[in-house]
């Protein structure tokens, strides 16, 4: 008998499912402030998910992914500045629009391998920025606001708005989540685990690993750009520099994914949970908090270099999310 | 038409020159050893034939149809399966799982579940079976790459050095493994450096010294031929 889920991760579908309901409720028990944190690690969440996904499981290491999260971004304003659109049906044509545009651009970058890739990625989003800043309508390069009409076609009030975005947060995050979790459970997932593993054994095993990796790439831009029009809505405007951030949006992804644990599902979470504590009590440093998140990356690399969540799986071996199959002999 | 021919062959990597135009064909439900010193390029003919590696020069047929341009996913998905001699496994996930990817992504047409059951009892791999691949040792780890060989039920499985380091016990279950194998209706071509454990199963031998193909027939002529003891023995060997 084979069977896939162990006690720890019944009780902690448990624990998720409560967490979920809490945090569903957020826009009643929560103040102004509470909701933007929560919507903002939502977003880094659902960000350090899917680069993850992409990083982690099939070694594309894109130090690109600014550029799905602004095109997503430019993607929702302008279709609710230009077409009266409402701004959450804009999220899911953002993520169409991305997919589209990465099955070409896809095949571009797949042409350069490891190092390289990484480098062709960047430069790519560099220049997604550099087109974004000469479209003179979506205001150039100092970018533009979303008009005040277009946030009251969302919600009358300011606490409906408030919520909308909040839970549209919450979906991403908790879909990329769940997106992730179901992918890795399914055939694609065994897949994906065995070419994180070995790349030889797996395409000798019958594995296209090529197709694998071309499909996930064009599903992750897709989701990132849906949270990239998540973050135009939160921020109320996008410009070239703050929407294609490599720093925003891949530099501190990357550092949740390490310190977090690449490869793992639990890991983006612990990540993004470290990242934030450490944001909310060291930002005031400045330039220092940049360098201390530095070293504690370094340190982590050198002595834990699975992350904070392969340590505790290697010393406990729990999964909160099992992806495996245990075989039982008892019948 | 043979199942797998093997046309002018050529590998080379720089200046040294690995596998030089080696032709051969393997016959349906043949037992084929091969022989040869350390170097002499048995491995890449076995990345060759497996689509790990492609030739300078040189087709592969398989079944009467060119395969020289597939990749190696799809000649698995053909019927070609090889156990590496340095084993790949995936270390992150069980052995159960490990041979679950072949059962999956084969040409096994049965439940992979079940399937890759069958293949962890016939490979005596059961009692490992929710270990952590990265956690068992060499010998499992190369019973563990047979494993998932046969769980893509192959047509033709490439052997590359699995009986090395085994008991005399374990040597014999081995056999008897691929004994099994092959009455199923399996061509085998094997590569061993414990000469008696080929012996014992190989109806023909093929063997390569410096990337040639210096001799191939009926095990017990080729073993006596001159060339193959020049090779093992010295040149004016006289035995």
């Amino acid at each position: 008998m084979i069977t896939r889920s162990t006690p720890a991760s019944r009780a902690a579908a448990i624990v998720a499912l409560v967490l979920f309901a809490v945090l569903l409720a957020a826009p009643w028990w929560g103040a102004t402030s509470t909701l933007r944190l929560l919507g903002e690690f939502m977003v880094y969440l659902a960000l350090a998910s899917l680069w993850n996904l992409l990083a982690g499981y099939t070694g594309l290491v894109s130090v690109g992914q600014q550029a799905f999260v602004g095109l997503g971004g430019y993607v929702l304003v302008a279709l609710s500045m230009f077409t009266g659109l409402h701004p959450l049906i804009a999220v899911p044509i953002a993520g169409l629009v991305a997919v589209l545009l990465a099955m070409p651009v896809g095949k571009l970058v797949f042409r350069l391998q490891g190092a390289y890739f990484a480098i062709g990625t960047w430069v790519l989003a560099e220049v997604f920025r550099l087109v974004a800043a000469q479209v003179t309508v979506m205001g150039g390069g100092s970018g533009i606001s979303l008009p005040a009409t277009v946030l009251k076609t969302m919600a009358e009030t300011k606490f409906w708005r408030e919520a909308m975005i909040y839970w549209l947060a919450l979906a991403l995050g908790a879909g990329a989540l769940a997106l992730v979790y179901g992918l890795l459970r399914s055939r694609i997932g065994l897949a994906l685990t065995a070419i994180r593993d070995s790349e030889i054994a797996s395409a000798s095993l019958g594995i296209k690993i090529d197709r694998v990796k071309y499909a996930v790439y064009v599903a992750v831009a897709g989701m990132t750009a849906m949270v990239g029009s998540l973050i135009s809505l939160q921020k109320i405007r996008v410009s070239p520099d703050a929407a294609f951030s490599v720093n925003d949006w891949t530099a501190f992804v990357i550092f949740i994914v390490v310190i977090g644990g690449i490869g793992t599902i639990e890991g983006p979470i612990v990540g993004t949970i470290i990242y934030f504590l450490l944001r909310e009590f060291l930002a005031d440093l400045g330039s220092i908090y940049l360098m201390i998140l530095g070293m504690l990356a370094i340190i982590i690399m050198l002595v834990a270099p699975k992350g904070i969540w392969g340590f505790i799986t290697h010393r406990w071996n729990i999964s909160l999310f099992p992806t495996g199959y245990r075989v039982n002999f008892k019948d | 038409m043979s199942f797998l021919s093997l046309e002018k062959l050529n590998k080379r990597y720089g200046a040294l020159v690995v596998t030089d135009a080696v032709s051969f064909s393997v016959a349906e439900g043949e037992i084929v050893g091969i022989l040869g010193p350390n170097g002499a390029g048995k491995t890449t003919l076995f990345n060759l034939i497996a689509g790990t590696v492609r030739p300078d020069s040189g087709r592969v047929l398989f079944k009467g149809d060119d395969i020289s341009k597939n990749d190696a996913a799809l000649r698995c998905k053909r019927g070609i399966s090889l156990s590496f001699q340095v084993p790949h496994p995936f270390n992150g996930m069980t052995v159960f799982e490990n041979i679950l990817v072949g059962a999956t992504f084969g040409r096994a047409t049965a439940d992979p579940e079940t399937h890759a059951l069958q293949v962890m009892e016939l490979t005596g791999m059961k009692t490992k079976a929710n270990q952590l691949a990265g956690s068992i040792t060499l010998l499992e780890r190369k019973r563990l790459e047979l494993a998932r060989a046969l769980a893509t039920a192959p047509e033709l499985l490439l052997l590359d050095e699995i009986a090395g380091g085994l008991t005399e016990r374990e040597c014999q279950s081995l056999l008897s493994a691929i004994r099994d194998v092959h009455s199923s209706g399996v061509t085998i071509i094997w590569i061993e450096h414990v000469v008696h454990a080929l012996l014992s199963v190989a109806q023909r031998l093929v063997v390569l010294n410096f990337g040639k193909l210096i001799a191939d027939g009926n095990p017990e002529a080729v073993m006596n031929s001159r060339d193959v003891k020049s090779v093992y023995l010295g040149e004016d060997a006289h035995v």
